[in-house]
């Protein structure tokens, strides 16, 4: 046993500078394209045409940010205020509705409990966006198309929502406290009210943000409903500001460096949860 | 139940004899009904916008639906599928499709885990480099792919300036757009930059559930940290590897957004001058939106959904018996 390290599983040994450097590279990787864009954002048109390209920001930030804010076909301001709300509401209904499912499946007994459990993990490989065609004829028929509400409904639930909040719910309430809750004549909205709500708080965070991410970047169905109209997201916007003739780089960076910096917030700020639901998300399906 | 035991016997458990008929019934309704009324928007909503389209959209491939001219609209039988067959840009799109999903999967499962693995160590600032490497996930797709078609640029593209320094394309500069391969290549690369970090998080979290001891009884045998990788931790980890090369699979062979936005004019919807990098969830969306033909749009969509069946059981197969013979 003249080796010794390999003694370790991988979690027990020390990272060697290898390591670093490698991790280093990777984040650079990473951040680069992200770096740039606000590099973009900053620079004249001169310098985006420098050869080699330049990598430190310039002085026209604002001048751009202004240029993006004010052309009037693109409607960049309305489109972040909608991205806010078409986000926002799809994050709340789904905190909402998914966490009432989620407890329903793990605490409370009712006949076809687990037949409809399978049923939500079985959906959770439906690839729904091979339905838009279908989903276009049915927003038409109820009158819904070109509206917010056509891009908001189809996100409204998720299966990965209900299937996370199950999981985590099941774990984290001991079952006595529910039934003692019961036994003291709590009605099942109020436990849930009560008492469900309160322990779940970290995963909240976690779905929740998952949710407004993914609602914000989304594209191809925003894409479809408010393409031509004056009320679009910000990435029906973003690709509105990079179509035609002649595309003027510092703008349209200006714009995609706006549009990210809400995630990049988010990120700042809940990248811990994002992090852990990513990865219990993994080992749980 | 022993909490309520040790309680003393509280007013709210014996409700006033007036209205022990209401209550009665309210808590059978509680007990018997509430659990579906809980369950039910998911299943409701899910049902609407999610499994009936799906549905339907297989009645709408048979039919002749044009948002142009629903005079025109009726069944057609198989016709859609029949003119699917012969159709050059669907042939066309199929294997671009093919061409950046390969070119996108295999580096980026393979990439993530090697991150993964490095990321599975004693580290200082664990947090911190998970986090970092997050930072493409959550940026839109529509934002990096503008930098991205910056970087890919014919003139002054920060690739060919790369490519200059060691000595390629000094008379003419490569136009990344033009050609299959090149197009196919920096999709890919986009493609890759966002998925890495997301995938070295699964099977990083796959890793750190593995029990020791199964690398300590492989030590005696004197498996470097190489070989451990690959003779230990990738067969421990199998069932997230093909969790992932489903979802890889089921992502990259509906891209949509890295096309779009590559194209010097995104809105057209047309990947490239010469539809060398369209995709066939681009050309859904053209066919459908652009050339208003929503029938023809949804047997696309079935054959899609096909393809995506095939391919995720083949790759399936694949990955298990690739990791069943380590």
């Amino acid at each position: 046993m003249t080796k010794t390290y390999v003694n370790r599983a991988p979690q027990d040994t020390r990272g060697s500078w290898l390591t670093y450097v490698g991790l280093g590279l990777v984040l650079l990787f990473s951040a680069f394209p992200v770096y740039w864009m606000f590099v973009i954002s900053t620079s004249t048109d001169e310098a985006v045409a420098q050869m080699p390209p330049s990598v430190i920001p310039g002085g026209e930030f604002w001048t751009n940010v202004h240029e993006v804010f004010t052309l009037n076909e693109v409607f960049f301001a309305a489109s972040l205020i909608n991205s806010v709300i078409v986000s926002g509401v799809i994050t709340l209904s789904t905190l909402f509705f998914c966490s009432l499912a989620g407890f329903a499946f793990a605490k409370l007994r009712f006949r076809g409990r687990n037949a409809l459990l399978v049923v939500v993990v079985l959906t959770l490989t439906v690839p729904s966006q091979l339905g838009i065609v279908a989903l276009y004829i049915v927003m038409d028929k109820v009158g819904w198309n070109q509206t917010l509400l056509a891009v908001i409904a189809p996100s409204l639930v998720s299966a990965f929502g209900v299937f996370y909040m199950r999981q985590f719910i099941a774990h984290a309430v001991p079952d006595e406290l529910v039934e003692s809750a019961r036994i003291d004549g709590a009605l099942n909205m109020r436990v849930y009210w009560n008492i469900i709500l309160p322990a779940i708080r970290p995963a909240l965070a976690v779905l929740g943000l998952l949710t407004f991410v993914m609602a914000w970047n989304d594209f191809q169905w925003p894409l479809i409903q408010l393409n031509g109209t004056d009320f679009p997201t910000s990435m029906v916007a973003l690709s509105d500001l990079a179509s035609g003739n002649y595309v003027i780089y510092r703008r349209v960076l200006a714009g995609a460096f706006l549009a990210t910096v809400p995630l990049i917030v988010l990120l700042l700020i809940g990248g811990r949860q994002i992090v852990r639901g990513i990865m219990e998300g993994a080992v749980k399906s | 139940m022993s909490l309520t035991e040790l309680r003393p016997a509280s007013h709210r458990q014996v409700p006033p004899p007036k209205n022990v008929k209401t209550r009665s019934w309210l808590y059978r309704f509680d007990n018997k009904t509430v659990p579906y009324v809980f369950i039910s928007p998911f299943f409701i909503l899910f049902g609407i916008f999610g499994v009936f389209p799906l549905i339907f959209n297989g009645i709408v491939a048979v039919r002749n639906w044009q948002l142009d001219d629903p005079a025109a609209n009726g069944w057609v039988g198989l016709d859609n599928f029949q003119r699917l067959l012969t159709d050059e840009d669907f042939w066309n799109a199929l294997g671009n499709t093919f061409g950046i999903f390969i070119l996108s999967t295999v580096p980026q499962l393979l990439i993530a885990l090697i991150i993964a693995n490095l990321l599975n160590r004693r580290l200082r600032g664990n947090t911190f480099w998970r986090i970092g490497i997050l930072l493409p996930y959550l940026t839109p797709v529509v934002a990096s792919t503008l930098v991205f078609a910056i970087f890919f640029a014919r003139d002054n593209g920060m690739a060919n300036w790369f490519l200059s320094l060691v000595g390629f394309g000094h008379e003419t500069p490569l136009d990344w757009r033009a050609q299959k391969w090149s197009a196919w290549l920096a999709i890919a690369t986009m493609v890759n930059w966002k998925w890495i970090g997301y995938n070295a998080l699964l099977y990083l979290s796959a890793m750190q559930a593995i029990p020791k001891d199964v690398y300590e009884a492989a030590a005696v045998d004197g498996a470097g940290p190489w070989r451990q990788l690959w003779r230990i931790t990738v067969p421990m980890i199998q069932p997230v590897v093909v969790f992932t090369v489903i979802l890889s699979t089921i992502g990259g062979l509906q891209l949509f957004n890295e096309p779009m936005m590559f194209d010097e004019n995104p809105q057209s919807a047309s990947g490239g001058s010469d539809h060398q990098f369209q995709t066939i969830a681009q050309l859904i969306y053209k066919v459908g939106w652009k050339d208003l033909d929503l029938g023809y749009a949804a047997s696309m969509s079935w054959a899609l959904f096909l393809i995506i069946l095939i391919v995720a059981g083949i790759n399936t197969l694949l990955t298990r018996r690739i990791g069943g013979e380590r």
